[in-house]
């Protein structure tokens, strides 16, 4: 059994301390947060010991692992002294607020050779998966058009709120929800390498963005669209998709399935000429403890098979989360462009 | 029990393998009067319980079985809570601290004479009851007999390991509600595990159960190990695997468990409950039960 820790206990930490608390593989040693609230939860009705203050808990805990999901702006000195421990480390997206602290990061795992991940859960989606795998066999031939999509209700009215609605602490949008998009592209499609016509939209927040909008090319020389916004309230939830258009057809691709155009049947894939939908039911990936979706505990046990097993990674490694990390900055740097040209 | 439990997801565009359909079902059910059309279909076609979640708009469908108590005399409702999205967004917009003021009736501060959220730190059962009085207040008149919690919140007390919570949440639904408590899960075999440990015998638990093991965590092996071999009442959801399965290969495959005591599945069109409805009848053959 490897010994693992979870620092920052809102919802995707709640979340991960479940799915964790359930592997029979992993001990789950420790919770950390600075709440006193939920801390005097786990006091009362949990056997996991508690602190307040991450450092100790690193000094006096023997651990594995730790899992990070504190808000963005904690993320660098947390990752940091982590790694300087030699403990393997797992941490929400997005990755860093700054490339400058992001690559720093990176190559300090690498130099430690430890295993490192980042929370784009998306990537263990069994239909995004597909997609991957379709795309990469050439299926569509020559790419000439993508769009990256993301919608849902999170802003859906005037009024300030926590650190989500601070740009200079990784709040917004971008951040929090176009992140998923670029890296989906990124991992699926290409590296974007330049943006222009980035549109950042407040719709109700102030100081941050409600909408991106951008156009996108790649490193391949695809170009394409991402369009972005978490106060449409039209979405029960958050909402993603990707479609790729290519010479011999087109991929549509959601949570829940994945549409197939082709122009020629394509027998070795079992793909008829035409329309052909593939099911999320088909696709997904098994797992032994469901919270929330098949892709949150897919991605743990990812983390915690490559601990036990020594592998490399290939998926959400913390280098491609630095990447979309860059895209964003970009985005960023070109938006202001905009405003000052 | 009854057999079979009408379902709300429809409703309220959840859809598992569609996102474009769960479009299609807001569309259509945008108006208050067409949940409460179909609702009256199935009552026709002799089905007299409707499962729900705690939805704004359930509200309204509440008001109107309220304002017609001749015609839903006998009428039951099995509320499920929480709508978890409305406390998710939230949690993401205002943090835990602020959802909780948000969403616990009146003023913290003032339910909790003494010390407000200080006071709070040391009494999550009480904070608990709060939020489940809040949930149930749109069902005052209505005969609730069974009231679950999500498979969210389930599923989240089950991977923390806090066992207790749900023996005081099933000790509080049958002092305060005089309801049976029930669980909807997507983890069964560890959940029966993790009630009897902490007492609760017997429970109703409602989970995928379908041929293709879709969203049976574990695998099918072990459910259908728990299914023969297990004391609990269990009602089975998902039975269709999101569309991947046809009613009657779906239902037939229900038959091979006398244990299941009811199917909770949901339509749309007459049709579709009627047929889907036949087929339980006629398949299911749950074995008595001694209450």
């Amino acid at each position: 059994m490897i010994r693992g820790a979870i620092i920052g206990l809102g919802k995707m930490g709640l979340s991960h301390t479940a799915i964790i608390g359930a592997n029979p593989k992993v001990k789950l040693a420790a919770v950390c947060d600075t709440s006193s609230l939920v801390l005097s939860a786990f006091k009362k009705f949990s056997q996991i010991k508690t602190y307040s203050d991450y450092s100790k808990m690193l000094d006096e805990e023997p651990l594995d692992f730790v899992v990070i999901a504190t808000p963005t702006k904690f993320h660098y000195p947390i990752v940091k002294s982590a790694l300087e421990r030699g403990i393997h480390t797992f941490c929400e997206k997005p990755f860093s607020l700054t490339v400058k602290e992001g690559e720093e990061l990176v190559a300090l795992v690498n130099q430690k050779g430890l295993v490192n991940q980042v929370g784009y859960h998306n990537h263990f989606i069994g239909t995004f998966r597909e997609l991957r795998r379709l795309i990469q066999t050439g299926i569509l031939g020559e790419l000439t058009h993508f769009t990256g999509e993301a919608y849902g209700p999170v802003v859906t009215r005037e009024k300030g709120g926590t650190w989500r609605s601070k740009p200079e602490e990784g709040g917004g949008c971008l951040y929090d929800y176009a992140s998923h998009v670029l890296n989906l592209i990124q991992e699926i499609i290409g590296r974007p390498v330049k943006s222009s016509g980035i549109l950042l939209k407040s719709i109700y927040s102030k100081g941050v963005d409600d909408a991106v909008y951008a156009l996108l090319t790649l490193n391949d020389g695809t170009s394409g669209v991402l369009s972005v916004n978490w106060s449409d309230e039209t979405y029960r939830k958050m909402s993603t998709s990707i479609t790729v258009m290519g010479k011999k057809g087109k991929l549509i691709c959601d949570a829940t399935e994945l549409k197939i155009y082709l122009k020629e049947a394509a027998p070795h894939e079992g793909l008829d000429k035409g329309w052909t939908t593939k099911y999320i039911t088909d696709l997904a990936i098994p797992v032994d403890f469901y919270l929330r979706g098949e892709e949150y505990s897919a991605q743990l046990d990812y983390f915690v098979d490559s601990i036990i097993n020594r592998n490399k990674a290939e998926y959400n490694t913390f280098e491609q989360g630095l990447y979309t990390d860059k895209v964003i900055e970009m985005l960023i740097d070109n938006s202001k462009n905009n405003h000052h040209g | 029990m009854d057999k079979v439990l009408f379902g709300d997801n429809q409703f309220f565009a959840v859809n598992h393998a569609s996102d474009e359909k769960s479009r299609a079902q807001a569309i259509r059910f945008k108006d208050d009067r067409a949940i409460i059309q179909v609702l009256d279909q199935a009552i026709d076609l002799g089905i007299n319980t409707f499962m729900c979640t705690t939805h704004d708009r359930i509200a309204n469908v509440c008001d109107h079985l309220r304002a017609n108590p001749a015609k839903y005399a006998d009428f039951l409702i099995y509320p499920c809570m929480p709508y978890a999205h409305k406390y998710a967004n939230a949690v993401t917009e205002l943090g835990i601290a602020g959802t909780i003021k948000q969403y616990v009736p009146g003023n913290v501060f003032s339910t909790f004479a003494k010390g407000g959220f200080a006071f709070l730190n040391k009494d999550f059962i009480k904070l608990m009851e709060l939020l489940i009085d809040a949930e149930m207040k749109m069902f005052k008149g209505i005969q609730t007999p069974v009231i679950f919690i999500q498979n969210v919140l389930v599923d989240m007390i089950l991977g923390l390991k806090m066992f207790e919570v749900f023996k005081e949440y099933d000790a509080y639904i049958r002092k305060k509600y005089q309801a049976e408590p029930g669980y909807i899960t997507m983890n069964m075999p560890a959940l029966l595990d993790a009630l009897n440990s902490v007492g609760i015998e017997n429970p109703i638990i409602c989970s995928s159960i379908n041929k293709i093991g879709f969203r049976m965590s574990g695998g099918i092996e072990i459910y259908e190990k728990y299914l023969n071999e297990k004391e609990f009442r269990p009602i089975a959801m998902q039975v269709l695997a999101a569309g991947a399965l046809r009613p009657k290969e779906a239902i037939e495959y229900l038959g091979n468990f006398p244990k299941i005591e009811s199917v909770l599945f949901g339509a749309s069109s007459q049709s579709h409950i009627k047929e889907t409805k036949d087929l339980i009848e006629k398949y299911l053959c749950p074995i008595a039960v001694a209450d």
